[in-house]
């Protein structure tokens, strides 16, 4: 598996940390409640299909990497850089 | 018998080789086969489960039958299959699976037990009574039935891992393969050609054919010649592609030293290759399959192409009357070589009533072959027609039941394979592979010329995704002859049938299994042995599925095949764990004061990569506990000096660095005064704590944070997620400098004399308070300095850049020399912060809340943290939860026991009454008896109550009193004095 880094280019998936999925990005308010943080700690989904993930390049720049990809075909979509996506979210 | 004049071996080279103990000439190029089947030996085996004689059936890595193994003692290597191994002057081969000799095996009474012994048969016959499988039935099912034996010794070869890169990689270097590397390397690509035969060439080494007007071999010579000659271009041989993978990822197996006569000290026995390509093309040809008919497995009954290779290639004839069978024109061509070449044909027997028809031997056209006869090798066949039946002695037969394309490395990701009824067999699937083309035989195209003009649009094809346009190619001028065949994978009538040579799988194994309701072929599969060990049924599984489909009434592609998996060939364990033997690569880290410690006889403990001092043994110690009780009272009394460089140093610097540590940490660094460092607690989002540390403020803008050494890795990984992933809004960088710094603790009471003439300046408590930090001068380099302690004592933190801290160690142990101090290690610093209470991650193992450590108060209601929220749910709070305590025995000396549980002193010490359980212990010599710490039920609330402390394992029993886990100047007034 190659995990394409927005810096380091097209890389090995043993230069990776493998985090979760991507909904980690989206941190509740403090009180938004016991459902919002029961979810956003403990809930993920399993989809048979598309996906996203967070990937970190220990081995590379240290980035946090959105991994878009497919569970059943293995096939990788899309990745950018966690602070990118995470811009677009909160503005 | 070898043939004057034929064959690509070097008759200038001969070759001396054993094979069981008797000495034979080949010449250079020869297989271990074809040297044996030159010197008319046809017996090379016995069979797994009947030790049944077998001879070589095939030319190829696909070879069921002819496993022996090579070498001797703890370099022997099981399973090698001579039709793949290379002879050389000194080699030495054995047979396998035989006793006590292969031509006399007394293990071949099995064969005569064979009714019982059918498919099943371990599942069936040895049931009951059940105690008798381990000691009676399985030792000896074991002793008679297997392959080659390992040596049991340690392997003393040395193996390998290696990458490569390329735009286009190319399988197989037949006719398709290098005509796809030719195209692509001359459009300027990168390309890989890989094959696992030691020459190139493919079928063109075996095939009498012409290329162009002249000869295969010579044509493929030239193309290969120049392709070498390309720096485009890499050319592997003897390397076989074992997987494909995603993203276009390929393992594969460089056989490296097998063909050598002496293991070259440089060179390892096996490279184990990952491929990364762009693009690949699939051109691994095509595998000969037999058909089943009774006794069609004695020796000298081969594969049809295989007896054409060994004839052109090696210039061997595996027999004087040979005997053609087949339901396909391929099988003519054999004949045909074999006539050419001076070799009496006995006959050709083709189960097609419309067979072509032939001169110089006799065709015998819808017929097949029924029985055979002969004990030790082929002597006769009986050939059953419409007219009856004729025996024909022969002592070589010839088989062909078709080709199957070598569809596996295309099925690798999940996909299966297509049947198509034109040929007889399954083709790849087109979207098998992504980036992967097929041409050649391995797509079922079997002419020369359909092979190259695949080859050469699998390049375009490739090349055109890679963005470079291809120069027009000229297709060579090749036979294009028709593949005809007609279905034959039985012949009908009573006796054993053989399917799977290397397995003993029969006709009636097959028929049986679906009777019994194994009708999916993976259920067949396990139920019969079918296709499995070495040669993953290369040859046969085709066929058994095709029976299997006839027996159950359903058509080939509704029948399936078994999952094709990696490896497409056996790799050897060590292949696989290159660089993993023993040590291996695993990288190890030193501290800047390790060669000083290594003099000074410390004993080196790994901690995570690193490697710490232990203890510092001095003359008349003689046990750990010694020098560790010594080099306590050291620093409790004097001073010691301790590399503390393991710890995580994180430097975080920005404009909102103390805003974003106010993130991280439970409690608040945004009120730090420069100058200062403050104890920090960070939890993970889920409200359990993570790790703990002292981070100093250098600057208004500028942090230095410090990890556990254990968690380094970690918290940095998190502070870049917290910061990437949760707050970019933040203006601030951070970056590891673990390794940029080395770092020791002086600690003692004589700590700040030992350090007085370093700097510029001697240390004043108004200068230097408990808990200061900043810059200093030492000895004119500019170092770092914290008075922080981990031993409770005073004591302070010095570093310096990585390149002075060997000799700042040394300076350091120097002067402690001189106060009575010295150096101490992990288990001194052990004792001492058990001695304070102070956290490891043997207390913060990632269930313990911030409550249980009492630091609760720690994080702050002013402002939101990582963990805050979920760290106020019910249940990580309150009297309920195991809460930090210590331990102190009761009584006479008791052993405490990390990891042994705590029970109210009048309860049985089972599960249900668990209160607790012990994290960390020691003998303190300054309180003069052993001490624990550990988390208890309600444990704050439990001060001067007596537990059980009980340890089931060790089995201990101790009563002990709750005390409050800083047992030693609980007010910290030996560190802030
Ligand atoms: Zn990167």
């Amino acid at each position: 598996m190659r995990i394409t880094c927005p810096f380091c280019g097209e890389r090995d998936r043993r230069e990776f940390y493998y985090q979760g999925a991507a909904v980690a990005l989206e941190r509740p308010v403090a009180d938004a409640g016991e459902e919002a943080w029961d979810a956003y700690v403990h809930l993920r989904d399993n989809p048979a299909g598309v996906t996203k993930d967070l990937w970190y390049h220990e081995s590379g720049c240290s980035s946090w990497i959105v991994v878009t990809r497919n569970t059943v075909t293995h096939e990788i979509l899309d990745c950018t850089l966690a602070c990118d996506t995470k811009s677009e979210v909160s503005i | 018998m070898r043939i004057a004049g034929k064959g690509l071996i070097d008759r200038s080279k001969p070759v001396r080789f054993v094979f069981d103990g008797v000495g034979y000439d080949g010449f250079a190029g020869d297989t271990l086969a074809s040297a044996l089947l030159a010197n008319d030996v046809r017996l090379v085996g016995r069979s797994f489960k009947y030790h049944r004689p077998r001879g070589v059936l095939t030319s190829g890595s696909e070879e069921p039958n002819a496993l022996v193994t090579v070498g001797n003692g703890a370099a022997a290597e099981p399973n090698v299959r001579a039709t793949v191994q290379e002879i050389y002057t000194g080699l030495e081969a054995k047979s396998q699976n035989r006793w006590p000799s292969l031509s006399m095996d007394l293990m071949a009474a099995n064969d005569l037990a064979a009714p019982f012994l059918g498919a099943g048969f371990y599942y069936k016959t040895f049931m009951w009574p059940s105690q008798f499988w381990e000691k009676l039935y399985e030792p000896i099912i074991r002793r008679a039935a297997g392959l080659g034996a390992l040596s049991g010794e340690s392997n003393p070869d040395k193996y390998e891992r290696a990458y490569a890169f390329c735009d286009l990689l190319v399988i197989g270097a037949g006719p398709a393969g290098v005509m796809a590397a030719l195209v692509a390397a001359r459009a300027g690509a990168d390309v890989i050609l890989v094959d696992e035969d030691s020459r190139m060439g493919g079928r063109l080494l075996a095939e009498n054919c012409e290329i162009d007007g002249v000869p295969g071999v010579i044509w493929v010579d030239r193309v290969l010649s120049e392709l070498s000659a390309m720096d485009n271009v890499r050319l592997m041989s003897r390397t076989t592609v074992t997987g494909a993978y995603d993203g276009g990822t390929f393992a594969a197996l460089e056989r490296v030293g097998h063909h050598r006569a002496a293991r070259h000290a440089g060179l390892p026995l096996e490279t184990f290759w990952r491929i990364v390509a762009k693009r690949s093309v699939l051109a691994a040809g095509a595998l000969e399959r037999p058909v089943a008919f009774r006794n069609n497995d004695r020796p000298g009954i081969m594969t049809a192409g295989a007896v054409r290779a060994y004839l052109n290639r090696w210039g061997v004839v595996p027999g004087q009357k040979v005997a053609v069978f087949g339901n396909n024109d391929d099988a003519h061509r054999t004949a045909r070589d074999l006539l050419a070449a001076g070799v009496h044909v006995a006959g050709l027997i083709d189960s097609r009533h419309n067979a072509p028809d032939a001169t110089g031997f006799p065709v015998y056209k819808g017929a097949m072959v029924s029985d055979t006869t002969g004990r030790r090798g082929l002597e006769s066949i009986t050939i059953r027609s419409v007219s009856g039946e004729d025996k024909l002695a022969t002592d070589c037969l010839a088989i062909s039941g078709g080709w199957n394309p070598t569809v596996h490395l295309t099925c690798h990701l999940n996909s299966r394979p297509v049947w198509c009824d034109d040929i007889l067999a399954f083709v790849p699937s087109p979207s098998g592979v992504p980036g992967m083309g097929v041409a050649g035989a391995c797509s079922g195209a079997f002419s020369t010329d359909r092979c190259l003009r695949e080859g050469a649009a699998a390049a375009v094809a490739a090349l055109e995704a890679l963005g470079k346009s291809a120069p027009k190619t000229q297709i060579p001028d090749a036979e294009d002859a028709p593949y005809a065949i007609a279905p034959l994978w039985a012949v009908p009538g009573r006796g054993r049938a053989w399917l799977d040579f290397q397995n003993d799988v029969c006709v009636k194994d097959v028929k049986q299994a679906a009777v019994e309701n194994f009708r999916s072929v993976e259920h067949m599969k396990r139920y019969t042995t079918q296709g499995m060990a070495t040669d993953q049924g290369k040859n046969s599984n085709v066929a058994a599925l095709a029976i299997l489909a006839d027996v159950t009434g359903r058509a080939i592609p509704d029948t399936g095949t078994t999952t094709f998996r990696p490896p497409f060939s056996p790799v050897a364990i060590a292949a696989m764990g290159a660089g993993a033997q023993g040590k291996g690569f695993a990288p190890e880290r030193f501290t800047t004061s390790h060669a000083a410690s290594v003099e000074r006889k410390a004993p080196m403990i790994e901690a995570g990569l690193w490697y710490r001092p232990s203890y510092f043994p001095v003359p008349g110690e003689t046990t750990w506990r010694q020098s560790c009780d010594r080099e306590v009272d050291m620093v409790r009394h004097t001073v010691g000096v301790c590399d503390v460089s393991t710890l995580g140093k994180i430097d975080i610097q920005g404009p909102d660095a103390a805003e974003f540590l106010d993130f991280v940490y439970t409690n608040t660094f945004s009120t730090l005064k420069i100058g200062r460092a403050r104890y920090g607690l960070m939890l993970r989002e889920d409200g359990h704590v993570m790790d703990d540390g002292t981070t100093a403020r250098l600057g208004a803008h500028h942090f230095l944070m410090t990890t556990t050494t254990a968690a380094a890795g970690q918290v940095m990984r998190h502070l870049d997620f917290v910061h990437q992933g949760l707050r970019p809004d933040l203006d601030v960088a951070m970056v590891s400098v673990t390794e940029q710094w080395a770092q020791f603790a002086i600690a003692g009471p004589k700590s700040r004399e030992l350090l007085n003439g370093l700097f510029d300046a001697d240390l004043t408590d108004a200068e230097w308070p408990f808990m200061a930090c900043g810059p200093v001068q030492v000895m004119g380099v500019r170092g770092r300095l914290f008075r922080i302690s981990f031993s409770g004592e005073h004591a302070y933190e010095l570093a310096v850049p990585s390149r002075y801290g060997d000799s700042l160690f040394r300076t350091l142990l120097a002067r402690a020399d001189t106060l009575g101090g010295g150096a101490y290690g992990m288990e001194a610093l052990n004792v001492m912060r058990i001695e304070k209470g102070f956290i490891t991650h043997a207390e913060i193992h990632g269930r313990v809340t911030a409550f249980d450590i009492g630091m609760e108060r720690m994080v702050s209601s002013k402002k939101d943290c990582i963990g805050k929220t979920m760290s106020e749910r019910d249940g990580l709070s309150g009297a309920d939860r195991e809460q930090l305590i210590g331990l102190n025995p009761v009584g006479a000396v008791k052993q405490l026991t990390a990891g042994a549980h705590l029970f109210n002193a009048d309860d049985d010490p089972v599960r249900v009454n668990d209160q607790g359980y012990v994290t960390s212990v020691a003998y303190s010599p300054t309180m003069g008896h052993m001490l624990a710490l550990g988390f208890l039920k309600n444990g704050r609330a439990r001060h001067g109550q007596k537990v059980r402390m009980v340890d089931h394992l060790r089995d201990l029993d101790a009563l002990c009193e709750v005390v409050n886990p800083v047992f030693f100047d609980p007010d910290g007034e030996r560190a802030r004095g």
